[in-house]
């Protein structure tokens, strides 16, 4: 549904560059997918995970190419442990949960920028990891991407329900015989692939946004979680769309333009909200 | 006299048809501190069982192991196979981010016809509200909810974690026989907890009192009378619930409880052994009370 979605809004914005049309086809996948999860990360609040998960990447790009395999792959192993590593430490309660991730993801920032530079003969650029480079995307990303995040919304898809329920209270979930352990391995595997591929599109450093801003604008809009869930998915590729229609126009930084325009759109449905909430008052919509 | 202190009975003693959940020598602890220990327990069908205890005395600790959400660290738990479980826990948050009616909550647990969503609804008396955001709840409402999810599971093991709470006087009434509604229908076995002692004495099959250990189980009357309860929540209290489910057919031990005012009072006196409405007490009733076996409960 989302590569006709991404067809039908590139043929009809005139863009003439091959580059660009890979831009907006990445940016599309990742945000399609990217809402939906991204409802969990703030229905379940796990901002902050998410955060940490991203700030760790620069030292999965370090891992990637100490051992030779490609960056992506070394980001989303890294995530992995990272997340791993969280929950096995949070376990132990030694420190506060938010410390604790807060402990992690500058940590292995720092690791991760300490790794790149002792790198000899390498010259990473940096920017590129930090703030995104969608319009770097090359093929082989576009397969990488797509099939990614089919297999996330898959998943996504299939376990639906038990996320759901889980997320509504784990114990009352637990009860009812869903296999709560799994779910969130499941789940924190879902967020790694998402962050690991969703960083080639805005960064690190706003990789997160993808995941909760159109999340937080489709709220305001939605009355089940599934129209919350699908609407985040249209939101976050309009975002796309216009952030990179704004960079292309006026040649401004694809990442951030895209993420301003998600911040734009939640504006608006701030408005939107309200005067919906007036009009409730006034006895005009059911 | 049926009040038992901590048994130690193997559970293949305890355990006949009828046990839904047995507990035996449990224990548990959280970073050093003995939350649980040696702790004995049985549910059975059709048996109200309510767990009371302080705060911090391990109540919801114990229900979480019954119902296998937490492994105990000694002892163990049986369970009578293919139970289905209905959960109430003390309290859920709702994100209000997530934007979820009354109706997707409560069949987030499994399908359900729409008659039976209706008649659980109007038990719990929330008809009407099916579509009502569950961030737009009352505390009250949250926790008919809950209870209302955990009916439409038809459980043969229903436990309340404090049901009461935030709910007023008059609805704790209707809400306790409502519980009992629910074990006649379901022939279920229920797990209350509270530290309500005044409804719990008033429709509860067994109590079992708990500080970490278990101090006494028995009948509400019974239990009321045992020294270590009286220990735990003071003699004024166990008095005054004694007086509140006074029978007849007891016999006093006047056995150096507290006595304060002296007035201890000869009790083979000519009562009327036949009729049973609860006493009307008004007087001082400093002694203790010691209930027998066999006489007969409303």
């Amino acid at each position: 549904m989302i590569t006709i979605i991404a067809t039908t809004i590139t043929t009809a914005i005139p863009m003439i560059e091959d580059f660009m049309l890979r831009a907006v086809l990445g940016g599309v996948g990742v945000a399609g997918v990217a809402g939906p999860l991204g409802c969990f990360v703030i229905w379940r609040g796990m901002v902050y995970f998410g955060a940490a998960l991203a700030h760790s990447s620069l030292l999965g790009v370090a891992l990637g190419l100490a051992i030779g395999v490609p960056a992506d792959l070394g980001i989303a192993v890294l995530c992995l442990l990272m997340a791993l590593g969280f929950l096995l430490l949070d376990r132990s309660r030694l420190v506060a949960s938010d410390t604790l991730l807060g402990i992690l993801a500058h940590g292995s920032l720092a690791l991760g920028l300490l790794a790149l530079a002792l790198m000899e003969g390498l010259r990473v650029d940096l920017m590129s990891y930090l703030f995104g480079d969608i319009l770097a995307l090359n093929l082989r990303d576009l397969v990488v991407i797509y099939g990614l995040m089919t297999v996330v919304l898959g998943l996504l898809v299939v376990y639906w329900r038990s996320l759901l329920s889980a997320t509504i209270d784990e114990d009352l979930a637990r009860v009812e015989g869903v296999a709560t352990p799994r779910l969130k391995l499941i789940f924190t595997l879902l967020m790694a692939v998402v962050i690991a591929v969703g960083m080639k599109v805005v960064g690190i450093l706003m990789v997160v946004s993808l995941l909760i801003i159109p999340a937080a604008t489709a709220r305001r809009l939605a009355n089940s979680p599934e129209k919350m869930a699908i609407l985040a998915g249209f939101i976050g590729v309009l975002s796309v769309v216009m952030g990179l229609a704004a960079s292309y126009q006026w040649d401004l930084p694809s990442g951030a333009a895209i993420v301003a325009a998600a911040v734009a759109l939640f504006l608006l449905s701030l408005l939107a909200g309200r005067v919906k909430a007036r009009n409730v008052q006034r006895g005009e919509v059911g | 006299m049926n009040v038992q202190n901590q048994s130690a009975t193997p559970i293949s003693q305890v355990r006949d048809q009828a046990t839904l959940v047995a507990a035996e020598g449990v224990g548990m602890s959280f970073q050093g501190r003995q939350i649980l220990s040696d702790v004995d327990l049985t549910v059975n069908r059709g048996e109200i069982v309510t767990l009371i205890g302080l705060n911090g005395s391990g109540k919801s600790t114990l229900a979480r192991i019954l119902l296998g959400l937490m492994q105990p660290e000694a002892g163990r738990v049986w369970r009578a196979g293919q139970l289905r479980h209905g959960y109430v826990p003390q309290d859920i948050t709702i994100d209000p981010a997530m934007p979820l009616t009354l109706q997707r909550f409560l069949t987030l647990g499994g399908r359900v016809g729409d008659t039976v969503l209706e008649t659980t609804l109007d038990e719990v008396g929330l008809s009407g509200r099916l579509q009502a955001q569950m961030a737009a709840l009352s505390g009250g409402e949250l926790h008919r909810a809950m209870l209302g999810r955990a009916l439409l599971r038809q459980p043969d093991f229903l436990v309340l974690d404090e049901p009461m709470a935030g709910v007023d006087v008059a609805g704790q009434g209707q809400l306790y026989q409502l519980i009992e509604t629910i074990r006649d229908r379901y022939n279920c076995g229920v797990l209350l907890i509270s530290h309500d002692l005044h409804v719990v004495m008033a429709a509860t099959d067994r109590v079992i009192c708990l500080n970490h250990h278990v101090c006494c189980t028995g009948r509400p009357d019974s239990v009321v009378g045992d020294p270590e309860f009286r220990a735990l929540f003071g003699a004024a209290v166990a008095d005054r619930l004694a007086l509140y489910h006074h029978h007849h057919d007891h016999s006093h031990d006047p056995d150096g409880g507290v006595v304060p005012l002296g007035q201890i009072h000869d009790h083979d006196h000519d009562h009327d052994h036949d009729h049973d409405h609860d006493h009307d007490h008004i007087h001082d009733h400093n002694h203790r009370h010691h209930h027998h076996d066999g006489h007969s409960h409303d």
